[in-house]
């Protein structure tokens, strides 16, 4: 499963270009799928038959990453950017981001700020694209740019940019492989824009009309040094959400996922986050309404370039979606 | 210009009635189906022409959705004080900067009022430094007391911004450019000839609050994709860092990529700045991140909308009067009709 996660989260596509991205995933289900169609928006929607009288499951991770996008050249031919999604400018400082065309830019920070120790703001942050004019800066406004950084696993935690939510994309996929029968139909979506306005699951479950809807997503973790406290740790099994700010799980769809995995004695946790959503918020209030819910991997740095997961909880959150497929 | 009309027509959000009358009145003859629907919308429906020498034709099945937004920024009578004055708030986004002294319009009688301010020789040392916020501004209509007031403006009876629409050579000023310039572009493409596809115009309700009226036009619609036709921020005006300008004037339309309210479908884009390129139409991409539009809520519609925004770009926005480019103008009608003209079921088409 190592070499599909490299494959996913070295994949350039921030929210609103996962052209990319969507190939990449097309190329891994296409063999498994019963039938595959991208939607209006540009959502990955995968089928699977179900074999028996089951239910309408969505499954969904989404494919698209936070970025930068360019909002003016100077004449020197520097770079000033807003966020695609949400970006802490602490983590911009130094980074290098990467361009749809394999330009590079470094973030740089202007020095003379009023105050210095204060957290700077996205606006006094520039890419640096080694350019000596705007004329011949290679970048222009409106063009994406996603941050780089090499995946890395060590131990069992795995280290990469767009961990959030490319990890769900693997597990997605990892569980559709392993999917030998189920009685209910399958749809794994592979949405876009989830980090800009979670648009790409609400217009897909629109579509597909579910009878339940899971979100497969990452989590924060209170397990670092003076972090927020929260209940959940890396290596500790997949979250079983309760709550987020944006949405409350049916607690129908959470009590399943808890009774599958204590069946089949799969570690699991839940989860309480107090600031953060997924593509479950949007997925439950389509139509006349969907039960909803979602399990998380637990993840440190979420939205920084160095997101960290635990790869038992990435099989493990395989496992628990196969027991919650492969029974009625 | 059908954008004088527009312009001196008055509608805050949630009351959009005359600026819809001369909506109606200048679109009735140049669509064959038109209707208000129950949030005040106006929806329009031009045919495709039948031409079958076109390279386009064929296609006319395409769902193309095109949307303006009537209303504007404004006030809302909520409260009274003994002495007759109104006491309002901010109906949409309003900077209070521009509110002291400034000439509205109070009711669908446009009873003339005035915010009330204090002299000049009457403040205090520092005073006129401050900004009064819109809770502490009162509305002077000339009432004898809290009766006549409640009489003359019940409560929640919207005031709004007067301002005349002028020409002035190169450059319009007026109220409103946001959206009437949208509705004025998309009554001059409604006019024009037939589109190989069957146009549906949406001059929508209640943007400024919320993007309600676009989001169940766009239900109604089931547009393939869609174009908010928009007047957005220029803000082209000198400034201390070289870190924006949003648009600037002159320099052709405006096409998001990006805003607050949705990322805009790049094949959309691209069919736009391909245009552009090719007729040597001026354009801009606007600064990524900035403001939100009816995209916002059409793109959301039913299983998603591919939509894209443009706009003529305004100085000015959410003041008493705003100034467009009649090139900047001209130029997005021609950008649109000649976009729409180039718009096939290939140019929705994904390559993965």
């Amino acid at each position: 499963m190592k070499d599909l996660i490299r494959k996913l989260v070295e994949t350039h596509s921030p929210s609103g270009t996962e052209e990319n991205i969507r190939a990449v995933i097309r190329a891994e289900v296409e063999s498994v799928a019963d039938e595959l169609r991208v939607d209006p928006l540009g959502s990955l929607v995968v089928h699977k038959r179900g074999s028996g009288d089951g239910q309408r499951i969505v499954l969904d991770a989404h494919m698209d990453e936070i970025g930068v996008m360019v909002t003016h050249v100077d004449e020197k031919g520097f770079a000033r950017f807003t966020s695609i999604g949400g970006v802490n400018p602490l983590t911009c400082v130094g980074a290098r981001v990467a361009f749809a065309d394999r330009t590079v830019g470094v973030i740089g920070i202007e020095e003379k700020r009023e105050n210095n120790s204060k957290i700077p703001k996205l606006e006094q942050l520039y890419i640096d694209v080694g350019a000596t004019s705007g004329d011949d800066c290679p970048v222009h406004v409106g063009d994406p740019a996603v941050f780089t950084r090499p995946f890395v696993a060590q131990g069992t935690r795995l280290i990469a940019k767009a961990m959030d939510d490319r990890i769900g994309c693997a597990v997605l996929i990892e569980t559709l492989v392993r999917l030998t029968d189920t009685p209910h139909d399958v749809f794994l979506v592979f949405s876009v824009q989830e980090e800009t306005t979670l648009s790409g699951a609400r217009t897909s479950t629109y579509g597909i009309e579910p009878d339940m809807a899971i979100a497969v997503d990452v989590t924060r973790t209170g397990d670092r040094p003076e972090c927020h406290p929260m209940a959940v740790e890396l290596g500790k099994g997949p979250a079983v959400k309760v709550k987020d700010s944006r949405m409350i799980s049916h607690p129908a769809v959470r009590d399943l996922l808890v009774r599958r995995a204590k069946e089949a004695d799969i570690p699991y946790q839940l989860e309480v986050l107090e600031r953060g959503t997924t593509d479950a918020a949007a997925m439950q209030l389509v139509r006349s309404g969907v039960p909803s819910g979602c399990l998380s991997i637990p993840c440190r740095y979420i939205h920084s370039p160095s997101e960290m997961v635990d790869e038992r909880d990435v099989e493990n959150s395989v496992r628990l979606l196969l027991e919650v497929l492969q029974s009625a | 210009m059908i954008l004088r009309e527009l312009s001196e027509a008055t509608g805050v959000s949630g009351n959009e009635r005359e600026v819809r009358a001369v909506v109606l009145d200048a679109i009735q003859k140049h669509a064959d189906e038109v209707r208000v629907d129950t949030m005040g919308n106006v929806l329009a429906l031009k045919h495709g022409a039948d031409d079958s020498d076109s390279p386009t034709a064929g296609h006319r099945h395409i769902r193309v959705m095109l949307s303006a937004h009537m209303d504007e920024v404004g006030l809302m009578v909520v409260g009274y004080d003994n002495d007759g004055f109104l006491k309002v708030r901010a109906v949409g986004g309003i900077d209070p900067r521009l509110l002291p002294g400034t000439l509205l319009q109070v009711g669908p009688d446009h009873i003339p009022g005035v915010i009330g301010t204090k002299p000049i020789h009457l403040l205090k040392e520092k005073e006129g430094q401050k900004v009064p916020q819109i809770e502490n501004l009162v509305v002077d209509i000339g009432a004898k007391g809290k009766d006549e007031a409640q009489r003359l403006a019940p409560l929640g009876t919207y005031a709004h911004f007067v301002t005349q629409f002028r020409e002035l050579g190169p450059t319009v000023s007026g109220k409103a450019f946001d959206d009437r310039a949208g509705c004025a572009v998309l009554v001059e493409l409604l006019r024009g000839a037939r589109f190989h596809f069957d146009l549906h115009a949406a001059f929508t309700v209640q943007e400024e609050v919320g993007l309600r009226g676009a989001r169940v036009a766009a239900y109604a619609i089931e547009p393939d994709c869609a174009f908010a036709l928009e007047g957005t921020i220029a803000d082209d005006i000198p400034k201390d860092k070289d870190i924006s300008p949003t648009t600037e004037l002159g320099k052709g339309p405006a096409i998001t990529v990006m805003d607050r309210s949705f990322v805009a479908d790049r094949r959309l884009v691209r069919l736009l700045t391909d245009t552009a390129e090719e007729l040597d139409i001026p354009y801009q991409i606007k600064q990524p991140g900035i403001g939100g539009t009816d995209a916002g809520a059409i793109h959301l519609a039913r299983e998603g909308v591919p939509s894209v925004t443009v706009a003529v770009p305004c100085r000015y926005i959410h003041s008493p009067v705003a100034l467009l480019s009649v090139d900047d103008f001209n130029n997005t009608v021609r950008l649109m009709r000649e976009s729409l003209s180039r718009l096939t079921p290939h140019t929705l088409t994904r390559r993965q």
